[in-house]
């Protein structure tokens, strides 16, 4: 089997702000001294008039974007996942979000997988504190392919975007040839009939991987990769819950308040079906190479298959 | 300033004051010292200095102005009102369920540059719109009014180095010196002094005023801030927290409360004599 193609969304995201510069006059970019690691560095490069470095100080970063969207811009504000969610919540909430500023913000190094740095760095809190903003949306990409469209979809769209990118590379599966972006949607990318995995980001290969595994040992498992969050596609959900009857979510995100949670409030009000999350069990990371750390929390498709089957009791 | 101009100003600074203390007795709770203590900033900013246009509060090249020391709200939507961005009567209404006029400045508002209210906010957002004035070459000014006490939030130093690395000589922060916050004397709560030197030391121009109320000060303070360029300007004014209603003046209880019917009277009545004498 060829060896699939991967690549960080972090730098699917700096890839694509610099192959729409052109094209979208208004895009500025802005980031707080971590332009090599979110990978703006690559727009600041080809475009220096419109980068703007705005030193260690995301606070104020997300308060000058708010200024810029009120006169006309298209700002980027671009920091660690921890920091723009974490550190700049408020600043986001009452300058971006309550005027309902067209500000979009690229957050990266998000979850567990930035590995190393421990668990200051490991925002497992993000897509909880995003989504409960009034107005915002919250995209979580999957590979390089969604993260460039997600950045082109979020540029037309008017309004705050709160977009989650990854550090370690995340497997290549949409063909950027026929890959449509569509807001707000849910992709079914694999039918089934006993139960339902949704995921989001990272976690949508692994569950790809888990549902392949499945299919050997004789259970169908739809597949649903969630990468707007926030709105959520209530229809795609409701229909997985009514025709599979069980839902598994997988996000790398704490089980408080993210994907889990979002699916959870949605099938208790359309069709009350049992929803297991996988996820960070309210509990910190720490240091360790990526890959070990995904494997330790359980974010595996063998640890997801492995839970399908004890749900089925197969 | 001519004579018969400065008595103009007066009079509106004061009708201005009969505002912020209609909305707030209306509303029944809200801010007045530290409104009253920027009447005369904001009339001077809306009726000489700015380039605005009522009948079209979002034109592109207009002069901007945010608040951040958002909770003196009424000064701001009292000056709206007289310089005719909406009726005066929605001062009455001001808090209230349903009305257009919020407890701190709300973006959709008519003349509203910008919501704040979260202290040390909104000066970022005025550096953000003064950055895309240098990037479209516009020729538009952006102020940005902030309170003595609101320099303890960090985030306002942030600002204040990004506004100085970037040259931003298109902005004017106004720091309203009224020395007194909620819990006390600015100096005794956890000292923002010595405020002119730390925005020096940030690399902006500062120049203080010794007395806000007077427009002929004000005046000089921003013509000295117009021939500032290649950085942004700190303009510190001293003021009175509570100024034009005697028994507000100066007194820390008067931060964040709204007057009785007979206070309201009383402060009334001193602004209505105040207002005869710069008509006469």
């Amino acid at each position: 089997m060829a060896e699939v193609k991967k690549k960080a969304t972090r730098e699917s995201y700096g890839e694509a702000l610099t192959a729409l510069a052109e094209r979208y006059p208004q895009l500025v970019v802005l980031d707080a001294d971590l332009a090599a690691a979110t990978k703006t560095g690559i727009f600041k490069k080809a475009y220096p008039d419109r980068f703007f470095d705005c030193g260690i100080a995301e606070e104020n970063m997300m308060g000058v974007a708010a200024g810029l969207a009120a006169a006309g811009k298209i700002p980027f504000a671009s920091t660690f996942a921890m920091f723009a969610a974490g550190r700049a919540y408020e600043i986001v909430r009452n300058s971006i979000g309550y005027p309902g500023l067209n500000v979009k913000i690229g957050a990266t190094h998000a979850g567990i997988s930035v590995g190393e740095d421990g668990a200051t760095h490991q925002c497992n809190e993000d897509i909880a504190l995003m989504r409960t903003i009034p107005g915002m949306t919250v995209i979580v990409p999957c590979d390089d392919t969604e993260a460039k469209s997600a950045v082109e979809a979020a540029i037309q769209h008017q309004g705050p975007v709160y977009m989650r990118f990854g550090r370690l590379a995340a497997p290549i599966l949409n063909d950027p040839k026929t890959y449509r972006f569509e807001w707000g949607k849910g992709v079914q990318l694999r039918d089934g009939k006993d139960i339902t995995i949704v995921a989001t980001g990272l976690m949508v290969a692994e569950a790809v991987q888990a549902a392949e595994m499945l299919a050997r040992e004789g259970i169908s498992a739809r597949v649903i990769n969630i990468h707007t969050i926030k709105p959520l596609d209530r229809d795609m959900i409701c229909m997985a819950a009514k025709e599979t009857g069980c839902i598994v979510t997988v996000e790398e995100h704490s089980i408080i308040g993210g994907l889990g949670s979002a699916v959870a409030d949605c099938v208790t009000e359309c069709c009350p079906v049992p929803v297991v999350k996988i996820g960070i069990n309210d509990e910190y990371g720490h240091s360790g190479s990526a890959v070990e750390l995904l494997k330790e929390f359980g974010l595996t498709a063998d640890n997801i298959a492995a839970t399908v089957k004890k749900i089925l009791n197969h | 300033m001519d004579e018969t101009i400065r008595k103009q100003l007066q009079a509106t600074a004061c009708r201005v004051r009969m505002g912020i203390l209609t909305g707030i007795f209306h509303a029944k709770s809200g801010h007045p010292g530290g409104s009253l203590s920027i009447a005369e900033l904001v009339t001077y900013l809306y009726f000489v200095k700015m380039h605005v246009d009522p009948k079209h509060p979002d034109m592109p090249d207009r002069d901007r102005l945010v608040l951040s020391k958002g909770h003196t709200a009424p000064a701001l939507y009292a000056v709206l009102a007289e310089r005719g961005f909406f009726p005066k009567e929605e001062l009455e209404h001001l808090r209230h369920i349903g009305a257009m006029l919020q407890g701190h400045p709300c973006i959709h508002t008519p003349g509203v540059d910008m919501s704040s209210g979260s202290l040390g906010q909104g000066i970022s957002a005025a550096c953000g719109m003064a950055l895309a004035g240098k990037l479209d070459s516009a020729a538009y000014h952006v102020y940005a009014i902030l309170g003595d006490g609101e320099l303890e939030e960090g985030q306002v130093w942030e600002a204040a180095m990004f506004a100085a690395h970037y040259g931003l000589d298109n902005l004017t922060a106004i720091v309203d010196n009224n020395g007194l916050q909620i819990d006390g004397k600015i100096t005794d709560v956890c000292s923002p002094e010595p405020i002119d030197e730390k925005f020096r030391a940030f690399g902006w121009h500062v120049i203080v005023v010794d007395d806000a109320h007077d427009f002929d000060k004000l005046e000089e303070a921003f013509r000295e801030a117009e021939s500032i360029s290649g950085k942004p300007v700190a303009i510190i004014q001293k003021s009175i927290k509570g100024k034009g209603v005697s028994f507000m003046e100066n007194q820390v209880d008067w931060h964040g409360k709204a007057p009785n019917a007979e206070q309201y009277e009383q402060g009334m009545q001193e602004l209505r004599a105040a207002l005869a004498e710069w008509e006469a």
